[in-house]
């Protein structure tokens, strides 16, 4: 059976791989996720914020009480020896090379042209294999319009594009008004891969402190319905390579997600909860549900219910919508069953 | 010989310098950090860290001791055991040393040591730098080898090195502390082939073939009885005699190789000199420049460096005198009281009278000798004052002794001093920076120098001024460069170019008086350009126009904002610098910054480079000539340094030292051994917060936390009668007090707006919020600039609102912020997390308080000139507050404690003996009295008071006469004795130790903040594993010592561990516990530092994350319990919650192991984990109620009730 996918121009043994996640930072982890069978391994992303704020902080902590006392010129041993935290990065990316033998794919996160983006250039550097770029962004300005957010996101795209040579994949939110016209503008860039979808790590409140708390909360297979419709919709229509990303749990999961269209699918809540060696329950899974319907290959069943070729287009699309609403019986559930 | 394109030249300080050559000379490096010298002990642990190896090949193995006196100790081991070995230190760490100096010296053992000369702590410490502690090593038995500048320093310290293998006699290299510590100059660098060429083999040889070894067994260190101690003592000479021949002979071999001549003791000068001065160390260099222009005046002078000072050779100092020498003025910088003179002094004569008695003379006459003292403490040492002692050698009748650079109008000893005597040469480009110790001035200054050093033939020089205060402190960079060599050992009085990055200062410092005529004034200045010189004082204004200076102004912050560099503004100023001053061609200075930039910022990332280079490139879009108008002086007349209504030691004397004119002060204005008036610190209004805390009163819960963790005490509460408003300023804020004890009450929560730093830790710990707008609390940080004179008024009104009866309120951590701070405006660091319990401290009873301070962070923001943050309440009664030292403050408290009791003891005798005459009801009343509580202490306080009136009436009985001298101390005192773990945990920690043991009613403070803080982050045993530190680069991998527990082990010791601001009420509970436990009592406390690396407004919610994640237990050990059948420890916080990684993460010192070495960071907070998990199970295990034990969270009452 041949479980081969080309994800990004790379020829991967399979579909599943590690998603961004902080998996990857622990070298013995990452040796346990490609002994579980992980195709590739993505890295945590290194945000804009960190790259530019780290380096402040951390300059300002080294800095901020230096030559003023005559007692203490500075505070802490000699800055010199020490990278900062994005060349940890880079380190990490060398080091991961060094350990697994799957590609290592890194992952940069932020939407402003600046100094960050160099780091694009020095991942390339540093080995990795290809490049994720999560354009994450939440407008909260009424003068943000949705031209200016894709132009901006385009802009990102083609800076990076034009920096590097690496395989690059968009990692992008689902909430745009035509993603189909997003995919084919970023396509022009010269991407080569899209990424569906990011998670908003919603911020909670607490009520105790009366004060909003970040809060991660992993996801879980309901998450993947939204991430299948548009796999299918974008499968076929757009060149790019296609990756899920978000609510595959189960080995059925990564089964319709690839028949919605996925070359690639990222895995990272299941393995967080169940650990590295929940890739291979996956992956076997797989083969084994492969092999009872009698697949050959993945590749024959990559798209196969995507719009272009799914029997029943209107499911994904309006008609789906109108199938959910009638779907109802209009029956209201009380609160007092749990 | 080297030609001069072969040699490196490198901009550096004396103690890189030093550092340099001693670390590639030896093999075992083992180093205590003191100030000035603690950079050498960083430089050679770095390097080592780095792997660099001595010009054997082998890294040396660089340890950080508990103590000098440890240092010495194990140096003396690694010698002995054949090591090369060497050590750097000062002031009373060399003291520390002395008695291992004479077993090494005795032994006749190779080694040289690198010492910061320094002052030693007399009346009052001082860091700065002189020669008192060189001075008391003289008698030792080792070399002393002076070097008088940066290059000497590298030079000497080599030849030391060289020699003492030779010579078997062990070095001291010193050089000035501070003058040449830190001084950067442009030098040679000796390569390591340099220094192989200079060390012989056979000597490193020989000195292994003495090492103990049982290979080949000898024995040292043998008792000798009166029979042979004498001769075995006088062995040795020989070493001595040949020693001196042995330097020279080495320093004619150094100046084979790198074309530097040195000599024993260095003549300069006219050939037919008269007069002539004899010095040591940077003063020589003075000297030198000095008579170099007095010859150019027609002056027969000249000056005689001393470079190897023992062992003294007669022979040599006869030979390097010019014969027709007639006087001679010999300067000591140390001091000698009651000595004939000092030791330069009284050596010089003894020379010159022994070549007479020995007819080797080359002197028509025996030439005057006159001593005189200068520069003690860092203080100035001019050409002016060197012109002044040649003068006084031309008087008919000289001072035999004198001073000079200070008006002693005590003793008349002090020469006069003209102030017009300036030599400084056209060629030599001067430049004065004044910046905030934030600003990154100094940094860019030090940049400045090294591409000016390099980029260029010019010989540079730069030095730089730091304030006393930790916060809000002001810095003075003074820059020189010319083609000459620099020996001007100074300050700049007369600079080319000024420079102001600060505004502020332009009112509280006379900048512009440091601009020479025609001079260019550079300034930061907030306003538009048109605004700039109207915001100007008016004497400023005037010596502007009169000294013709051209201005230049600059926005800086708002340039730095512009391209994303914040509050930086150290890269738009030091452009500046370069395109005004013309010192390198404007593009090539550009490039050269940049360079430097990208030196210094290529690891932290390219953006940081990115910023700088925007910053470079704007900063000139900002910069423009300032128009002087025509009708010049406009502006505000200055205000005075303090204010009007001010003592007048303040107005005398503070206020001088506060605008930087203390050197001015005249002896007979100082006090004459140190004791200083306490409460100065709040005349300095320093205005140094941008914003201030703002009180919502209709918020507020009045719960005083604010109050309570504010560092500065510069947020108060007071409860009063509604009767005290009476002419409250407008807008005075008042509200109903909550409280239901004290209904009908008004309370008020004050800011002292000057007083400020602006930390933000009130707001941070404030648990008020606005139910519809949760941002806001019920205290805000707002501008302070549009509130200063409004709440400065409040605050005013607020301070003569009379203080609460203490019997009325309820000590907990609300009441406790009623009682009036008796420390407060300290100079601690903004934010800082020990001075919280200080004050806390001094508001439970400080009235009643006296401490012993270990020198460090505490001693410094406590007792650091020119103000005094510890003061007096409205009855006079406050914290009696001394230093000793930094190794001896537990016995030193012990000492308070024993002299306390013998007073008190005495005391209650002499009112026994004075029963008949008393009332027998009364004395019993006084002596039984219950002093466990304040209202206690009060009525005791009546008591005595009246025993007072009494014992008036007994007319001239003595021993009534005794007892009113003795009376107070029936009022009891608690002796409490403060330091950081740098004392507790290391060097005091012997006598800590045996003062606990001892069973005496002291308690002591342990303010923990894991680190050395005063000296810079050396890593103490206090040290958690797994942070960073100085001499734990990699991240400490032994655990935190466990001083509570081993306290505990007495089993009679009152022991806690606190946070205050994880658990306010613990601290408050615990203080008071300590206070009331009639026998020794320890509090360890966790205490938030800037040597953490985060910012400081986050404390409290480190102290909570510590507590919670188990890093920092919070207990109570109280002996008193078990008397109630309890266990005496009891666990005052959980189980660790998992949040340890949490709490690493967010602290620079952990997060930087991570960061260079993951694996190396994950397996120390692992074992760090283990620890902290361990640690609470043993805690938790001896916490357990033991079979007839009950387990209750109540404490019993004091147990003794009557104290004496």
């Amino acid at each position: 059976m041949n479980l081969t996918t080309t994800y990004l121009g790379m020829e991967l043994a399979h579909p599943l791989m590690v998603g961004a996640s902080p998996l990857a930072d622990d070298l013995d982890t990452a040796r346990r996720l490609e002994d579980a069978g992980a195709s590739a391994i993505v890295m945590r992303s290194l945000f804009e914020e960190q790259i530019e704020g780290e380096h402040d902080a951390n300059v300002e902590h080294f800095e901020m009480f230096a030559d003023s006392f005559p007692e203490a010129l500075s505070f802490f041993p000699a800055v010199s020896e020490f990278a900062m935290s994005p060349d940890a990065y880079l380190e990490q990316i060398r080091r991961l090379k060094g350990a697994v033998h799957v590609p290592v794919i890194a992952s940069l996160n932020g939407l402003r042209i600046s100094g960050w983006l160099r780091y694009a250039e020095l991942i390339e550097q540093a080995g990795a294999d290809a490049l994720e770029l999560n354009v994450y962004h939440v407008a909260t300005e009424a003068r943000e319009t949705m031209y200016s957010i894709e132009q901006q996101i385009r802009e990102v795209a083609r800076n990076v594009r034009e920096a590097v040579k690496l395989p690059l994949a968009v990692k992008l939110s689902p909430f745009f008004t035509s993603l189909p016209h997003v995919a084919m503008e970023l396509r022009t860039t010269g991407i080569d891969g899209l990424v569906l979808f990011n998670r908003f790590y919603q911020p909670d409140i607490d009520l105790d402190d009366v004060s909003v708390v970040p809060r991660l909360q992993l996801s879980d297979s309901s998450e993947l319905l939204l991430r299948l419709r548009w796999l299918a919709i974008l499968s076929g229509r757009c060149t790019a390579s296609l990756a899920v990303s978000g609510g595959v749990h189960t080995a059925a999961d990564a089964i319709k997600a690839i028949m919605a269209g996925a070359h690639a699918v990222q895995v990272v809540s299941a393995l967080l909860i169940h650990g590295p060696g929940r890739l291979k329950v996956l992956l076997d899974g797989l083969k084994a549900w492969l092999e009872e319907h009698e697949y050959e290959s993945i590749r024959q069943m990559q798209g196969c219910l995507s719009l272009a070729h799914c029997p029943d287009p209107g499911a994904f699309e309006r008609g789906n919508y109108m199938r959910v609403l009638n779907s109802w019986n209009g029956r209201v559930h009380h609160a007092t069953s749990d | 010989m080297h030609s001069p394109n072969q040699l490196q030249m490198i901009a550096l300080e004396a103690n890189e310098a030093a550092a340099s050559v001693a670390h590639r000379l030896s093999e075992v490096i083992a180093i205590y950090p003191i100030t000035p010298s603690s950079a050498m002990g960083e430089f050679a642990d770095e390097w080592s860290s780095q792997n660099r190896p001595n010009i054997w090949g082998m890294v040396p193995r660089v340890v950080e001791m508990q103590s000098e006196g440890g240092a010495a100790g194990a140096i003396h081991g690694a010698l002995q055991a054949g090591a090369l070995a060497t050590t750097f230190t000062a002031s009373q760490g060399l003291l520390l040393m002395i008695p291992n100096m004479y077993k090494i010296a005795g032994e006749l053992t190779s080694f040289c040591m690198h010492v910061t000369a320094r002052a030693l702590a007399t009346h009052a410490l001082s860091i700065f730098g002189d020669h008192s502690d060189v001075m008391a090593c003289r008698q030792t038995g080792f070399a002393m080898l002076c070097a008088s500048s940066v290059q000497e320093a590298h030079d000497m310290a080599c030849i030391a090195h060289a020699a003492t293998l030779e010579s078997r006699v062990p070095f001291m290299h010193f050089f000035d502390g501070f003058r040449t510590s830190h001084e950067i100059a442009k030098i040679a660098m000796l390569a390591d082939d340099d220094l192989r060429a200079m060390i012989d083999p056979a000597g490193v040889a020989a000195h292994r073939q003495r090492a103990l070894t049982p290979d080949r067994p000898v024995l040292r260190g043998t008792a000798q009885n009166p029979d042979t101690f004498f001769q075995a003592r006088e062995a040795g000479n020989p070493f001595y005699l040949e020693c001196p021949g042995i330097v020279e002979k080495t320093m004619d071999r150094f100046a084979a190789i790198t074309g530097r001549p040195y000599s024993l003791f260095e003549y300069v000068g006219h050939p037919q000199a008269k007069r002539v001065m004899v010095i040591m160390g940077s003063g020589a260099e003075t000297a030198h420049e000095t008579v170099d222009r007095l010859i150019r005046d027609g002056e027969e002078v000249g000056v005689l460096k001393v470079r190897l000072y023992r062992p003294f050779s007669v022979d040599r100092f006869l030979a390097a005198l010019p014969a027709s020498v007639r006087s001679i003025a010999v300067m000591d910088r140390t001091k000698e009281p009651g000595g004939i003179g000092e030791p330069l002094f009284l050596d010089v004569v003894a020379a010159l009278y022994e070549g007479q008695a020995a007819g080797s003379s080359r002197f028509a006459k025996q030439p005057m000798v006159i001593g005189g003292r200068y520069g003690l403490g860092s203080h100035e040492f001019t050409p002016a004052m060197v012109k002044a002692a040649f003068d006084e050698l031309n008087q008919a009748h000289p001072k035999p002794h004198f001073t000079v650079g200070i008006n002693d109008d005590v003793t008349k000893g002090s020469l006069p001093v003209s102030d017009d005597f300036d030599i400084e040469p056209d060629d030599v480009f001067r430049a004065v920076f004044f910046g905030l110790g934030a600003d990154g001035t100094v940094g860019a200054n030090k940049n400045s120098i090294k591409i000016i050093g390099e980029e260029t033939d010019f010989n540079t020089q730069g030095y730089f001024v730091y304030d006393s205060k930790k916060s809000g402190a002001i810095t003075i960079s003074h820059l020189r460069f010319g083609p000459r060599p620099i020996r001007s050992a100074y300050l700049i009085r007369q600079a080319n170019f000024v420079a102001c990055h600060q505004f502020q200062f332009m009112e509280k410092f006379d900048i512009v008086g440091y601009a020479k005529e025609g001079g260019v004034l550079l300034l930061n200045a907030p306003f538009e350009l048109d605004a700039v010189w109207a915001h100007l004082p008016r004497e400023v204004q005037k010596q502007i126009v009169e000294k013709k200076l051209r201005v230049y102004v600059i926005d800086a912050l708002r340039a730095a904002r512009e391209v994303g560099m914040g509050g930086r503004i150290n890269t738009v100023m030091q452009t500046c610098f370069f395109a005004i001053s013309g010192v390198l061609p404007r593009d090539q200075a550009i490039a050269k910054i940049k360079k430097a930039i990208e030196k210094t910022y290529a690891k932290k990332g390219p953006e940081m480079v990115r910023k700088n280079f925007a910053a470079v490139d704007g900063a000139l879009s900002h910069v423009h000539e300032l128009a002087i108008p025509a009708d010049g002086a406009i502006g505000q007349p200055l205000p005075p340094t303090v204010p009007i209504e001010a003592p007048d030691f303040v107005k005398n004397v503070t206020a001088m030292i506060l605008a930087g004119r203390g050197d001015l002060l005249p002896v007979s204005a100082l006090p004459v051994d140190g004791t200083w008036p306490v409460g100065t610190a709040r005349w300095e209004k320093r205005n140094i917060a941008t914003d201030i805390p703002v009180w919502e009163r209709e918020l507020c819960i009045q719960c005083n936390k604010c109050a309570f963790a504010c560092p500065h005490a510069a947020i108060r509460a007071k409860v009063f009668p509604a009767e005290s408003l009476a002419g409250a300023p407008e807008g005075f804020a008042s509200t109903d007090y909550n409280a239901p004890d004290l209904r009908g009450m008004k309370y008020t929560l004050q800011v002292a707006p000057e007083d400020c730093t602006g930390c933000g830790i009130c707001v941070a710990v404030c648990p008020a919020k606005d139910k519809s707008m949760p941002k806001r609390k019920a205290i805000n940080l707002a501008p302070q600039a549009p509130l200063r004179r409004r709440e400065a008024e409040n605050f005013k009104f607020f301070l003569d609102i009379p203080e609460i009866d203490r019997a009325k309120v309820r000590v907990d951590v609300k009441g406790s912020q009623l009682f009036q701070p008796l420390f407060e405006f300290s100079g601690a660091c903004a934010g800082c997390g020990e001075t919280p319990y200080i004050k806390l401290l001094t508001q439970l009873m400080g009235d009643r308080l006296l401490i012993a301070n270990a020198t460090g962070c505490s001693s410094i923001y406590g007792g650091n000139l020119p103000t005094t943050p510890y003061c007096a309440n409205h009855e006079g009664r406050g914290p009696a507050w001394s230093n000793s030292l930094f190794e001896d403050n537990a016995e030193y408290g012990l000492g308070m404690r024993l002299a306390v009791d013998q007073h008190a003891a005495h005391a209650r005798q002499l009112l026994g003996r004075l029963q008949p005459p008393l009332d027998e009801e009364f004395v019993g009343r006084i002596l039984n009295a219950d002093q466990t509580s304040d209202s206690g202490i009060a009525a005791q306080r009546t008591l005595v008071a009246e025993l007072r009136r009494k014992l008036a009436s007994l007319n001239g009985s003595p021993e009534a006469k005794q007892l009113a001298l003795l009376a107070d101390y029936l009022v009891y005192k608690s002796v409490w004795i403060i330091g950081g773990d740098g004392w507790a945990y290391d060097i005091g920690y012997g006598g800590l130790d045996h003062v606990l043991a001892s069973g005496a009613d002291v308690k002591v403070l342990v303010l923990d903040t894991e680190v050395y803080s005063n000296t810079g982050g050396q890593q103490s045993k206090s040290t958690p594993i797994g942070a960073a530190a100085k001499f734990a680069a990699a991240g400490k991998s032994s655990p935190k010592k466990d001083l509570g527990l081993l306290a505990m082990a007495y089993g009679n010791i009152y022991v806690a561990q606190v946070a205050f601001a994880a658990k306010d009420v613990h601290t408050v509970r615990a203080m008071q516990e300590a206070a009331s436990y009639p026998g020794p009592a320890l509090i360890i406390a966790y205490s938030h530092c800037i040597a953490h690396g985060y910012d400081l407004a986050l404390g409290p919610e480190q102290h909570k994350l510590a507590v919670a994640s188990g890093y920092w237990p919070l207990y109570r050990y109280d002996p008193r319990r078990r008397a109630a059948g309890q266990n005496p420890l009891q666990l005052d916080s959980g189980a660790p919650n998992n949040q340890l990684q949490q709490f690493m993460v967010n602290e620079t010192r952990f997060r930087m192991v991570e960061q260079k070495n993951p694996d190396r960071y994950k397996m120390l907070s692992e074992k760090a984990r283990r620890q902290v998990a361990d640690r609470y199970a043993l805690y938790r295990q001896l916490a357990e109620p033991s079979a007839g034990q009950t387990q209750t969270a109540a404490v019993p009452p004091p147990t003794a009730k009557v104290r004496t």
